[in-house]
């Protein structure tokens, strides 16, 4: 059994699986950090953005300036945002039987891996996945298609130009294969292959089907393992009451999906009590209309206090009734509608969270210059210093309330005791503690033997070897079997057969008959041969008892019989014959001085307390 | 049913059994006999039986039980009635034991009961012991529980070697229901005690031999016990023995001990140490016991083997339990201290601190034991660290705390703990390693030791460390996982911080030190004023109260928090939906406005706009707000403001005591009702020129006041309606509210008396129409105002109430009649149903 891991992102991970002949998928996340390494797309022209000079290398060569440029003292490339996809020459993907899709965030480079790679299985995945998944496919699309973008820079990823950048864009790993965003169509079709899993089909949701595996990978844990998700909460909610309370704006960089139920739920409890009943909540995305109307109907796959709202005339999240009472508006964009209503100070929640692409590129050119408001990322999938780079210098306050609600370490440690897998396998990040707190050594998986870690582009032999096979028979086999009694319950017969072995199935056939030997021919390779069939000696079974078998000796004419405990059985000694019957669990032998008649005597009378067949 | 009794005489005693019983009541008890005794007829309620048993108690104390049974045949009815073989309820027999022991703690109603052979048959083997009956512990709880009324006397000794109970107290040592093991327990205490306390008194022979028969059966008893394999015997044994040491300090005690201590010594031998917490208790008691502790030699040496034989958790309690002795050798305290501090310890070297701090702490070598006890699981490790912490916490304001306190290693241990905790100590050892898994995001560790820290601002220590404790306080106020708790002690500890660091000498502001830490602490305030949680908007908002209360004045703290935007969220939090945290607000905004830190800018949401004053925001909040919490703070403000002459009081004081006072008055919450009283009396000894005193109702020679006349200086008082509000309290229907108007009364009386003379006639229609008015309204009838009412009317009608009666009657606690024991008897008959439908009370 082999594990190809073709992410190295430990929360976006694309591994396949590989088992006899079966290929399988799990998960294809995307990993979008590599766009931090672009310029933002504005959505309305911004002077600011335009004019950044070009980067030239120290000797005054400009050659790059139009692929890059600089942005107090940081380079960015200046073209359309690339991302960094699974690795694709590792495994040949056309193979890939089946790819199963845990969650939404895992499925992004899902279009990258089934077109155009000679894919044709099937995928598999939950409709929440599927429909929010589509969600973020969909905004993605839309929000890098909409700024068209004439230049597309590559000089840059030359090998030795690479070399000479500034990091970060020196050190950036596998720009050869970064890629463009896929199209509207591309997605279609991807999900097209999607096969829908409904609740509770066939896998039973519950950690019980975990225990004792052989192999448990693990994934998507948090990334944040040092803030308490509850804890960020508050620190948002407090945040975001003390700029509005000031007089500023707050901008919150988002997915369009997931953590803003969340941090709507908490608004909706907190605005009255922050006395900010007053504030406009607005919600931008091409997608917000469907992924706040979405969250309401998979009541099933939500948490079971959530499921309970369904049966009462409450929909399962409040944003339903901020929205019923204007406190949230939600626009597809900024342009349109928006416009008109726009009231200040507001909170505007809008994406893309690493702030190069989407509505919230406008809001941070347009509220960076004023100290009073303040951009709040929760969303922990960027680096926020490194998101808010190609803004500074930056008057707006920022703070970082990371709320990632993956299990956390402590509840890995009891996962893994009660699932109790004989292996683990996990990204290579998670065998040690995160860089940044090296002493904390809570913050790793610890476990017994120790779990096996993984990284890009790498291939994992896993430790999981079978040691039965299920085999089947042809019925015209088991037709000809005698099977016998040899304890109540357990009759055995045996089988002469033909094993026939295709696509991992294991099939006995009859035995071809016997061919009468057509004379003087002579067969031309052994390797042709059909197994000759000669005339089996039967199987023995039983055991001899000891007693019986020296009397019967005795009753045959042997006398002066000794009889020998050993460790293993009884030697059973004729003297006068100089004899020695060595008799253990698995083995009788008959030690006699070349007298074959009286061996042939013996082995008789030993085979009449036998069982044959 | 009394056969074998003889017909007790009444001849002579008819003049004390009323004392015994009233009429009533003993007219009553046949009835209450019969339905206990009628297995038809269950008794729903436990408590009714413990009433009926107090009663009878305190009838038993008062006078000759012996009286009451003659005077009321039923009982012995009732107490033979149970003999009978019947499906009687457990409770009734639990409660007939009880009751018969009771009355035979008089040794002539012993005499009595025994010549009826009515005491064995309910405590010997034919009574309940042998029956079904005994299988409920409530039957077995009464049985031990009778006779420990009834062991008081040398009659009952002899009844008790009799009958065998004292095997049977043997045996229920071990029952299955704990409170009927411990009840045996404390009865053969009891019962030891008895029987040495002897004729003689007290002075049983030196040698166990001579004692009583009883005492050596039990001492024997004990002794097997103590030798036992099995731990529960043994924790029976010492359990007994505490209870003994603890109570009695006679002289035979030292006998017992002398005899025990060698086996008690024995147990120290055994690994692991049975019944280890058993063990200390005894080994405390002994050493508290001014008998045991003066004589016994070997004690403090088999103090010293427990502490180190026992294990780190056990030995806690032991440890603090002898440094708190009066009287100990310092050699056993040192190592008494050693044993407490190993924990900490261990958690000074698991993160390599200062040589110089360990040193000090580390007194022994049982650290490597400590790190065995904290390492291997979670749970040992938190349990032990909390429990040091607290017993520490105890210790400390101790008199006989050790000297030196070692103050830097534990505030170094204490700072230690609580980064761990944050996960932002470094450990440098594995078992620093494994120490900071264990307590990272601990809340019961970090809510102990911060505890703890606040405790140890008692002491002084050095700068270096006293800027840690500021920088781990902070960290804690500042991070986003403090719990609400957690923050709440983080903000309790950093007051009392504040409040020990030195005051830079000449200015008595804060010191340069504490500042620096406030210009961090300051920004910081505001988030936690906008926590979506309101425990921690409170405890944020109760440590601005309590910092403006003491560094209000000072010029360093007022511009820091001016320049903050504290005094403007506190005031939005005013609104806020949570009522506690509204009535922190109130308390908040009083203090700010008090000292002049008030702020009034232009608010988001009245840009520009007129603002409330501060005053008609409290006003509105005391006649609007919805719950009590922020109304009652409301009040607390407005007598402090009264009190102090705040600003916007002292312009129109007497408008605005009346409009205090007319708002109050239609509080539903007696408390602001009450507090109503307060802010009056304060108004009244401003008007009537008495300074405030300590006791304002202390009787003391009324001081001559400035106003010329009575009528004058009462003016005032009539102006803002003081005396309807007073005269309305005077008949409230909660209790605190009158008695404290009554008081308020009272007081006004005496200082009119003062003024002499009849000026107080009045005109007597106007005196007579209001005497009506207030009996409507004592009546409960308060519909009509008194309206305006003249300085004469007022003093006539003080001077013709019965205030001392008043208050004599409010005195009295309001269930008097209720708790009544024929109130009570009625009760348990109602409920069976054995009262006429039309006695039976309707609730």
């Amino acid at each position: 059994m082999k594990l190809y891991c073709l992410s190295g992102h430990p929360t976006l991970p694309c591994n396949v699986l590989k088992f006899k002949s079966t290929t399988i998928m799990l998960d294809c996340g995307l990993d979008m950090t590599s766009t931090l390494n672009f310029l933002p797309l504005p959505l309305v022209q911004s002077p600011r953005l335009s004019n950044l000079p070009g980067w030239s290398l120290k000797d005054g060569n400009a050659f790059l300036d139009k692929e890059l440029k600089e942005c107090s003292g940081h380079v960015f490339v200046d073209s359309v945002p690339e991302f960094c996809l699974p690795e694709t020459e590792l495994i040949d993907l056309s193979t890939v039987d089946v790819i199963l899709i845990s969650n939404y965030h895992c499925m992004m480079a899902l279009p990258y891996i089934t077109e155009h790679t000679g894919f044709t299985g099937t995928v598999y995945a939950t409709e929440p996945t599927v429909q929010i998944g589509r969600l973020l496919m969909e905004e993605l699309v839309n929000f890098i298609e909409r700024v068209p973008k004439a230049q597309s820079a590559s000089l840059w990823k030359n090998k030795d130009i690479q070399r000479l950048l500034p990091s970060p864009l020196k050190d950036a790993v596998e720009v050869s294969t970064w890629r463009r965003c896929y199209t509207m169509q591309e997605v279609n079709s991807a999900l097209s292959k999607i096969q829908l899993v409904g609740y509770s089909q066939k896998i039973p949701m519950d950690q019980a089907s975990l225990k004792n595996s052989d192999v448990l990978v693990l994934t998507g844990l948090t990334q944040i393992p040092t803030a308490n998700p509850d804890g960020m909460v508050g620190e948002f909610c407090s945040n975001l009451a003390l700029t509005v309370r000031n007089g500023g704006n707050v901008l919150v960089p988002c997915y369009p999906s997931g953590v803003i139920y969340d941090l709507l739920e908490c608004l909706y409890q907190y605005i009255d009590s922050a006395g900010l009943s007053n504030i406009p909540f607005y919600f931008i995305s091409p997608v917000a209309n469907s992924s706040l109307e979405f969250s309401q109907i998979f009541a099933e796959w939500l948490c079971h206090n959530k499921q309970t709202k369904v049966y009462l005339p409450e929909p399962p999240f409040p944003h339903a009734e901020l929205i019923q009472t204007n406190k949230l508006k939600h626009y597809p964009s900024l342009h349109g509608d928006f416009s008109s209503d726009f009231r200040q100070p507001c909170v505007v929640f809008t994406g893309h969270p690493s702030l190069r692409f989407g509505d919230v590129v406008h809001f941070m050119e347009l509220w960076g210059k004023s100290s009073l408001n303040t951009v709040i990322f929760t969303e922990p999938d960027f680096s926020y210093l490194e998101a808010l780079a190609p803004y500074q210098p930056l008057a707006m306050k920022c703070i970082y309330c990371p709320i990632d609600t993956r299990l956390n370490f402590i509840q890995v440690s009891k996962l893994l005791k009660e699932v109790q897998p004989l292996h683990v396998v996990c990204p290579e990040q998670y065998t040690q503690p995160p860089p940044a707190q090296s002493h904390r050594m809570d913050l790793m998986i610890d476990c017994q033997p120790p779990a096996m870690s993984y990284r890009r582009a790498e291939v994992l032999a896993l430790p999981f070897k079978r040691r039965y096979e299920k085999i089947e028979i042809m019925p015209e086999l088991a037709d000809s079997l005698v099977p016998m009694e040899i304890k109540p319950g357990i009759s055995l017969a045996t089988v002469s057969a033909v094993l026939h072995t295709k696509d991992n199935k294991h099939v006995l056939q009859p035995p071809p008959r016997p061919t009468q030997p057509t004379g003087g021919k002579k067969r031309k390779r052994a390797s042709d041969d059909i197994p000759d069939c000669k005339v089996l000696k039967p199987l023995l079974s039983g055991s001899i008892p000891v007693e019986q078998f020296v009397q019967a000796l005795e009753k045959h004419g042997f006398s002066d019989i000794k009889v020998e405990d050993t460790a293993k059985g009884h030697i059973v000694l004729l003297q006068e014959a100089e004899t020695l019957i060595q008799i253990e669990e698995d083995s009788t032998h008959i030690i006699c001085d070349n007298d074959e008649m009286l061996r042939v005597r013996l082995r008789d009378l030993v085979l009449k307390f036998l069982q044959k067949f | 049913m009394t056969s074998g009794l003889p017909v007790p005489s009444q001849v002579g005693h008819a003049g004390i059994s009323s004392l015994i019983m009233d009429p009533e009541c003993s007219q009553l008890l046949p009835a209450l006999c019969s339905v206990l005794a009628d297995p038809r007829q269950p008794v729903a309620d436990d408590t009714c039986l413990e009433k009926l048993l107090d009663w009878f108690k305190t009838i038993t104390e008062a006078g000759s039980s012996l009286l009451l049974l003659q005077e009321n045949p039923c009982l012995l009815g009732l107490l033979c009635h149970v003999l009978k073989p019947q499906d009687l309820s457990p409770r009734v027999l639990s409660f007939s034991l009880r009751l018969a022991g009771m009355l035979a703690a008089q040794e002539d109603c012993f005499q009595y009961l025994q010549q009826g052979e009515l005491l064995p048959r309910l405590f010997g083997e034919a009574g309940p012991l042998g029956g079904a009956a005994w299988t409920a512990p409530s039957v077995r709880s009464g049985w031990i529980q009778g006779l420990r009324s009834l062991a008081r006397h040398p009659s009952a000794l002899c009844f008790l070697a009799d009958c065998g109970a004292v095997d049977t107290i043997f045996s229920l040592q071990g029952d299955s229901s704990l409170f009927v093991a411990s009840a045996a327990g404390q009865l053969l205490v009891h019962i030891l005690g008895l029987s040495l306390q002897g004729p003689a008194e007290g002075h049983p022979g030196l040698q166990t031999g001579d004692w009583p028969v009883c005492a050596q059966k039990i001492v024997s008893h004990i002794e097997e016990s103590l030798r036992s394999a099995a731990t529960p015997q043994i924790t029976q044994a010492l359990n007994v023995l505490t209870t003994t040491f603890g109570h009695c300090h006679d002289p035979w005690t030292q006998v017992l001990w002398g005899r025990l201590s060698p086996l008690v010594a024995c147990l120290l031998e055994k690994d692991p140490v049975p019944a280890a917490h058993s063990l200390v208790d005894l080994l405390l008691s002994v050493a508290r016991s001014p008998v045991l502790s003066s004589s016994s030699s070997g004690l403090w040496e088999t103090l010293a083997q427990t502490l180190s034989h026992l294990s780190p958790t056990q030995a806690g309690p032991l440890a603090l339990g002898i440094l708190k002795l009066q009287e100990c050798p310092q050699v056993l305290r040192a190592q008494a201290f050693a044993v407490l501090l190993q924990p900490l310890t261990c958690v000074l070297e698991a993160t390599a601190q200062a040589p110089g701090l360990l040193d000090s702490l580390d007194g022994t070598g049982g650290a490597s034991v400590t790190v065995d006890t904290l390492l291997p699981s979670k749970a040992a490790c938190v349990g032990l660290l909390c429990r040091t912490l607290a017993h520490l916490e105890l210790l400390q304001p101790l008199p006989q705390r050790p000297s030196p306190w070692p103050q830097a290693p534990l505030l170094g241990a204490t700072v230690t703990i609580l980064r761990l905790c944050s996960g932002s100590a470094t450990p440098t050892s594995d078992a620093g390693g494994h120490l900071c898994a264990f307590l990272v995001g601990c809340v019961r560790v970090q809510r102990a030791a911060l505890d703890f820290l606040g405790t140890l601002s008692q002491g002084t220590g050095p700068r270096e460390l006293v800027t840690q404790v500021f920088a781990v306080l902070l960290e804690y106020l500042t991070s986003p996982d403090s719990s609400p708790t957690v923050l709440k002690k983080a903000f309790q500890a950093t007051f009392r911080w504040l409040q020990s660091s030195p005051e830079t000498p000449g200015c008595s502001d804060l010191d340069p030190h504490a500042h620096l830490f406030l210009r961090e602490l300051l920004p910081v305030l505001p988030k936690r004023l906008c926590s979506p949680c309101w425990e921690v908007r409170d405890s944020g908002l109760e440590f601005l109260t309590q910092m403006i209360g003491r560094w209000g004045g000072q010029a360093g703290f007022r511009r820091a928090l001016l320049a903050s935007e504290v005094p403007e969220l506190t005031e939005q939090l005013l609104r806020d939906p949570e009522s506690y945290v509204r009535a922190s607000a109130v308390a908040a905004m009083g203090q700010l406005s008090s000292q002049g830190l008030r702020v009034t800018p232009a608010s988001p949401e009245h840009p520009g706009g007129q603002q409330k004053s501060l005053l008609a925001e409290l006003l509105h909040i005391l006649s609007t707000d919805s719950e009590g919490f922020p109304r009652r703070a409301v009040m607390h403000v407005f007598t402090q403001w009264l009190r102090d002459g705040h600003a916007d009081v002292a312009g129109d004081t007497e408008r605005f005591v009346a409009r205090v006072l007319q708002v109050a008055s239609q509080d539903l919450d007696w408390e602001v009702r009450a507090q109503g009283l307060e802010l009056a009396l304060v108004f009244l000894e401003q008007t009537l020129g008495r300074p405030s005193s300590h006791c304002p109702y202390a009787v003391t020679p009324p001081v001559a006041a400035p106003p010329s006349s009575l009528a004058q200086a009462l003016r005032p008082l009539c102006r803002v309606q003081l005396f309807e509000f007073a005269f309305r309290a005077l008949f409230d229907c909660d209790r605190p509210v009158a008695q404290k108007s009554c008081d308020l009364l009272l007081f006004l009386r005496a200082q009119t008396a003062s003024y002499g003379g009849p000026q107080g006639s009045g005109s007597v229609p106007e005196v007579a129409s209001v005497e009506a008015a207030l009996q409507r309204w004592q009546a409960g009838d308060q519909g009509q105002p008194l309206g305006y009412l003249e300085p004469e009317v007022v003093v006539a009608v003080l001077r013709s109430m019965d205030l001392e009666g008043l208050r004599g009657a409010l005195a009295e606690s309001s269930d008097r009649v209720e708790k009544s024991p024929q109130s009570l008897l009625q009760d348990v008959l109602a409920t069976v149903g054995a009262l006429g439908e039309d006695e039976a009370d309707c609730y």
